[in-house]
């Protein structure tokens, strides 16, 4: 069976679950290979093995992490010309879509992006999207070269199946067009000690309605240990980070569950989470248009509803 | 300085969006404009021209009425346009569009900075930039949140998933800009008045050398197999609070086993 080259997402190597995700997709389609670019490979190890890696390269290069996206991409080009990939499967954040766009013109290969499923089909992977703001839903393949596809998380259910893969360590000369957008200072974003935005089964999001009091919706998105997230409303008020907007110019998610308080519901704030399983709002307006989309919603003001949703929650804990 | 930016005619977003016959997006049946997310780069790059010196010539490929597009950013304050016109074109993947887009930036000649949007509004894979950086060998600087230009350098804040970065590299250079990075200006009636004046150029394949073949979808490198439209969600429980909301709430979430 030919290999699946799976980059792995991680920090200083703490391995992100989309990663787990993506080795879960790879075993569908061949034997999944990780590639784990920088440092703390020790620390990732473990989590690589368990979800099934059977084999990891591993490229640890201060060069490759100075120099922005254009570095890594020449790593998985030689590796796709080196092992014929059946694919090659990268996380759907800024930089793994950048990686496979420069990835994709390096092979001559076929792009898509943002999958929310892949399949094994006959002639390669099948993918589906969900596009035009979560209007539609989209199979897709590619049809020249190696199918080069960006994954979102909570694409897949991570299996653990227990592997031990064997690591070749790969050498690369950077070419000098690789090497010309340096970064030069790099600030790791503030914990908030909450759940990742876009791995998180529970999402509260506080907009206009909250005029800039985010403290009830981060109390109630406590008492469920849910992450934050904010409109761009929100955000382009100065409210709440920019990290955590939700919509088509933020991160687009998919939870369990999605609790918008005080957000009107505008197509910009939908792309980024009309596709969650279950929908809940809170709104002052009747006529919001995120009632059209709940499954569950309170006319009142998010003040008085917040916080006594959050007192029954904590209670019902016990 | 001499800017080239590259912006799209989308589909509105406001409106029913949907596909051709043959599986590609409708940019007939639904009013078009010039998508929202490069008003920023637009904007940018009048920021930059005015604070110094320069240029800025606005980059389009697509059908006929693309060329609203370019008038916008003309009236915005950019003082040339380009739109890559061919039949060949339509249906054209990313890569293709990539490729038609940096042999124009080749033809405009002399670009200090090539600036685009972070995604377009319909396609929304925000990989354009990327590829354009790849093919023409330039630095690639995308995302800016915050640009400057000293000394013959570029440098931008980028804000990743998991860190803020500070990235710097020589002109030429290829950027993209995010929606955090300024406030697009509106069109004066002066500026609508002067883009009627303004040099706005026509370039078909054959003007830039590429092949009709490498490009549209015969060409593409991907494949649309169907598209279904998402089933509309069933009608919810909406309730006014009459002071038990909040509890009602909580029940709701405790009956669907999230508590």
């Amino acid at each position: 069976m030919a290999e699946v080259l799976v980059l792995v997402d991680h920090v200083d190597g703490a391995v992100r679950k989309t990663t787990s995700e993506l080795l879960t997709i790879a075993r569908r389609l061949g034997e999944p290979s990780a590639v784990f670019i920088g440092a703390g490979y020790d620390r990732a190890a473990a989590v690589l093995a368990e979800f099934g890696a059977e084999k990891v390269y591993t490229v640890d290069d201060d060069q490759v992490t100075r120099y922005l996206v254009a570095p890594k991409a020449e790593v998985l080009a030689q590796l796709v010309q080196q092992t014929s990939p059946a694919a090659v499967l990268i996380p759907s954040n800024t930089e793994g879509k950048e990686i496979a766009a420069r990835l994709s013109i390096k092979t001559s290969s076929g792009l898509i992006t943002d999958a929310v499923d892949v399949q094994a089909g006959e002639g390669g992977p099948v993918t589906t999207q969900s596009v035009f703001a979560g209007s539609y839903t989209v199979q897709a393949k590619v049809t020249q070269g190696t199918p080069i596809i960006t994954v979102k998380p909570n694409s897949a259910t991570p299996e653990a199946v227990n592997s031990s893969p064997s690591t070749e360590a790969v050498t690369i000369t950077l070419s000098a067009a690789a090497t010309q957008a340096e970064v030069t200072d790099r600030k790791p974003r503030e914990r908030s000690g909450r759940p990742e935005l876009n791995e998180a089964a529970i999402v509260v999001s506080g907009g206009r309605g909250t005029n800039g009091d985010f403290a009830a919706v981060e109390a109630f998105a406590d008492s469920l240990g849910a992450a934050v997230g904010a409109s761009r409303a929100a955000v382009d008020a100065g409210w709440y980070p920019h990290a955590n907007q939700v919509g088509q110019t933020g991160k687009q998610v998919s939870p369990q569950l999605y609790v918008a308080a005080g957000i009107s519901g505008a197509i910009q704030h939908r792309a980024g989470m009309q596709t969650s399983k279950m929908i809940v709002a809170v709104n002052k307006d009747e006529e919001a248009p995120i009632f059209e989309l709940v499954d569950f919603g309170v006319v009142g003001d998010l003040f008085s509803v917040l916080p006594q949703a959050t007192d029954a929650v904590e209670k019902s804990k016990g | 300085m001499k800017i080239v930016v590259c912006v799209k005619y989308v589909p509105d977003a406001q409106a029913e969006r949907t596909f051709e016959q043959d599986l590609t997006t409708d940019r007939t049946s639904v009013d078009g404009l010039l998508s929202e997310l490069d008003e920023y780069a637009v904007e940018e790059a009048l920021k930059l021209v005015e604070a110094a010196e320069g240029e800025v010539v606005v980059l389009t490929m697509g059908p006929e009425q693309a060329t609203d597009a370019v008038r916008k950013a003309l009236q915005m304050g950019a003082h040339s346009g380009v739109h890559v016109l061919d039949d060949a074109i339509a249906g054209s993947d990313a890569p293709a569009t990539s490729l038609v887009l940096a042999k124009a930036v080749e033809k405009i000649g002399g670009a200090d900075l090539v600036l685009t949007g972070m995604a377009s509004t319909d396609g929304t894979m925000s990989v354009v930039p990327a590829m354009m950086a790849e093919r023409l060998g330039l630095p690639q600087v995308t995302m800016a949140s915050e640009l400057g230009v000293e000394n013959g350098a570029v440098t931008i804040r980028r804000d990743g998933d998991a860190s803020t970065e500070t990235i710097t590299a020589q002109l030429p250079a290829l950027v993209s800009v995010t929606d955090q990075i300024n406030e697009p200006r509106y069109p004066s009636f002066k500026g609508i008045m002067a883009a009627k004046k303004k040099p706005l150029e026509t370039w078909s394949l054959a003007d830039l050398g590429v092949d009709a073949g490498e490009v549209g979808q015969g060409a593409a490198w991907t494949t649309v197999e169907s598209f279904t439209a998402r089933p509309p969600r069933e009608a919810g429980q909406v309730v006014q609070d009459e002071g038990e909301g909040g509890a009602r709430l909580a029940e709701f979430l405790v009956s669907k086993k999230f508590v």
